[in-house]
């Protein structure tokens, strides 16, 4: 019994034939966008990619693209081939290449899925790829002369100015590294000694910020040092506290800015994929009504069309087969015609018997 | 003689319809794109409204925008005149309309290449007025709590972090006026004491910044006080240390900013001059190749297009004795009829002297 079956006449053959391949172009041009976002997302991840820590992030935006790419070429076959199906003649042509095609094209469809989903699940990772890497950078804050990290400061001030944020989770990260580099340290100064003393590793920490924490909201000029001891600045009361400097940590801001684009990038990409099920269900239709027609013999009969020749299970089972069938060409042949030694010998030697006794 | 005459078969008509017909409506295209540059500027101009003193520099996008529209107008009825110029019987209804037209068109061209003169001329009002208003946005930098003024501390910071730019003309600025408010300043403590008495207005003056001024691509955490003090920072060398704070003065940023943008529309706005100009000289020959047709026998035939029907200077005399005409019905010339008197003198003089000769020859 088969599934999703309908009936086609000639008119709605060729009906089927031509929103196809209407519908395989507008495919090609999603799959165009499909490609646009795949680079955009690329683009973004790319810009601050100094504050993450491991390349992993960068396959959701390959597999995008990469899946762009095939939705135009796919499609844009599909479109030939749709184009053709309305007569009979020009399909004859296709015939061979079809049942492949619409195994690739679902390959492809459940691919566009799986870039989908990506988006969602990618957030787990994009945090903890957040957190190392901004610990790391804010580590190597103060290696401005050190070949390979001496961007960093620059990177980190204008991540704290743009996205208006401060250290990892929290203004006081600062407070546990140095950010000071020792080039800059007056180690004669007793002061400087005795800090740099009392560390155990003998860091110089300081519990005060990078200008770039400073927030542009603060109603006072910005307050930088101290921030421990609330009563070193004259009248700094809470409200002060609280819009002095950016409050958000960048882990945050940043995550936030990145689940942001994925989650509509991910909604785009889902209506692609129903919109690419859709031309793949069609096509599928289109191809067995006319391997139909074609087996009617009569190309102006109605003819039907469906997704499954058998149900599900059928199905599944005869590919299941095959499959099994396909491993078995490396075993025993059980073809008859060749002997098995041991059961034919004990036939034989009783008849030979019987023939000396007639003779004498 | 004609000006720039030129001989036009039925088919060249029919082209050069369809060719003015397309050009007009890429003139349209144009009027629609100098529009939008002018809306654009004008936003660009209102986001930083509040660091200028006056609005002359608005002059240039606001004659854009005028032009924008003006020009969308216009182009659209010669596009609408190309598709009649064919049609023997709705052609003459265009034909009163064209002088006004082509008065618009050349108005709009001379708008044009005002705009482009003026967006040069203007940048010295432009440094005026930003000279003004950083400077007043600098000196109430510290009144957050004054209503009026509360928002300049954070447009300055905005400013100052999103242009790379540091005081007026440049961070020194920030040394010769209060920029702490006094709300914040601890009266007990004796160092702040000792800085208002040596000021003459009693003004808490420090040679520091405030940290909008820090440069991101400065290798050392920003010094932000105590900058003239050599000896106040390790490894601090205050003539030449030039990475810490933005080198450049915000005026200098933000005129070069606005120029930046006004030049790099210029080649834009010369292009669409010419467009338009295209456009008015073909809708001349097609005017007049149309006339001339209408006016044979055959209308078929081959007909004479050209700018002018004589040349410059006889164009310019008639257009100058219609004029004087017109202004004759006010005023009563005496002064033309006596020339005219003595002409006829001449004249009469002329011809006597040519009668004498003869009898000497």
């Amino acid at each position: 019994m088969a599934v999703g079956k309908i009936t086609f006449t000639k008119t709605e053959r060729e009906k089927l034939a031509e929103v196809l391949w209407l519908l395989n172009w507008i495919s090609v041009v999603t799959g165009a966008i499909l490609f646009g976002l795949g680079l955009f997302l690329k683009i973004e991840i790319q810009k601050w990619q100094e504050v993450m820590s491991e390349q992993g992030i960068l396959y959701v935006p390959h597999m995008l693209i990469t899946t762009g790419l095939a939705a135009c070429g796919i499609n844009y076959l599909g479109s030939k081939i749709c184009l053709d199906c309305a007569d009979t003649n020009k399909f004859l042509r296709w015939k061979l290449v079809m049942i492949p095609y619409i195994v690739c094209t679902f390959f492809f469809t459940a691919c566009v899925l799986v870039g989908a989903l990506m988006c969602y699940s990618i957030r787990s990772q994009l945090e903890e790829a957040l957190y190392l890497g901004l610990r790391n950078t804010m580590r190597f804050y103060k290696d401005t002369d050190t070949p390979g990290r001496c961007y960093l400061k620059k990177t980190l001030d204008l991540l704290q100015i743009q996205f208006q944020c401060c250290g990892n989770t929290d203004y006081r990260d600062w407070f546990q590294i140095q950010w000071i580099s020792s080039r800059y340290l007056d180690m004669t100064n007793s002061a400087v000694v005795d800090r740099v003393r009392s560390n155990v590793e003998g860091k110089y920490l300081m519990d005060s910020v990078p200008f770039s924490c400073c927030s542009t909201l603060s109603s006072r000029p910005c307050i930088q040092h101290n921030l421990s001891n609330p009563g070193a600045h004259a009248h700094y009361d809470e409200r002060s506290q609280q819009l002095n400097l950016w409050r958000r940590g960048c882990q945050q801001a940043l995550l936030d800015h990145y689940t942001g684009i994925m989650q509509s990038i991910g909604l785009t990409v889902l209506l692609i994929w129903l919109f690419e099920l859709l031309v793949l269900t069609g096509v599928r239709y289109l191809q067995t009504a006319m391997e139909n027609v074609i087996r009617l013999g009569d190309p102006e009969s109605e003819s039907e069309g469906w997704i499954l020749e058998n149900s599900l299970a059928e199905t599944a089972c005869y590919n299941f087969s095959i499959i099994k069938s396909l491993g078995k060409c490396y075993q025993v042949d059980d073809d008859p015609n060749i002997n098995v030694p041991t059961a034919a010998a004990d036939q034989e030697v009783p008849s030979a018997q019987v023939q000396v006794n007639v003779t004498s | 003689m004609a000006l720039l005459k030129m001989k036009f078969s039925q088919q060249r008509r029919v082209r050069l319809a369809q060719g003015l017909w397309l050009l007009s409506w890429l003139a349209v295209m144009c009027g629609a794109f100098i529009f939008c540059l002018g809306v654009y500027l004008k936003i660009e101009l209102l986001r930083r409204d509040e660091v200028m003193e006056d609005t002359d520099i608005h002059a240039v996008p606001n004659l854009l925008m005028l032009v924008g529209l003006a020009s969308i107008g216009a182009n659209w009825v010669a596009s609408r005149v190309c598709q009649d110029s064919l049609d023997a019987s709705r052609f003459p209804r265009w034909k009163v309309l064209l002088l006004g037209w082509y008065a618009v068109a050349a108005l709009l061209c001379c708008l044009l290449l005002a705009v482009v003169v003026l967006s040069y001329a203007l940048q010295g009002r432009l440094e005026e007025s930003l000279k003004v208003g950083l400077r007043n946005g600098i000196r109430f930098y510290k009144d957050t709590d004054v209503p009026g003024r509360c928002f300049q501390k954070e447009t300055i910071d905005r400013l100052q972090m999103e242009f790379r730019c540091c005081g007026n003309n440049n961070f020194k600025d920030w040394f010769e006026i209060q920029w702490v408010s006094n709300r914040y300043l601890d009266f007990t403590s004796q160092e702040v004491k000792d800085r208002i008495r040596s000021n003459v207005d009693g003004r808490y003056l420090l040679d520091g910044v405030p940290f909008s001024c820090c440069n991101p691509a400065s290798p050392r955490p920003c010094l932000q006080n105590q900058l003239t003090d050599s000896r106040a920072h390790y490894n601090y060398e205050y003539q030449s240390e030039e990475l810490n704070l933005y080198s450049r003065g915000c005026r200098q940023a933000l005129t070069d900013y606005y120029m930046g943008l006004m030049n790099s529309t210029g080649p834009g706005v010369l292009s669409v001059i010419l467009i338009q100009l295209s456009v008015l000289l073909s809708m001349r020959y097609l005017q007049t190749a149309v006339d001339g047709a209408m006016a044979l026998e055959s209308p078929e035939g081959e007909s004479e297009g050209y700018i002018l029907e004589k040349d410059v200077k006889a164009t310019y005399a008639e257009v100058k004795a219609k004029a004087l005409d017109l202004l004759k019905f006010a005023q009563v010339d005496p002064a033309s009829e006596a020339a005219g008197a003595e002409e006829g003198e001449k004249a009469a003089e002329a011809s006597a002297k040519a009668a004498t000769p003869p009898p000497a020859s």
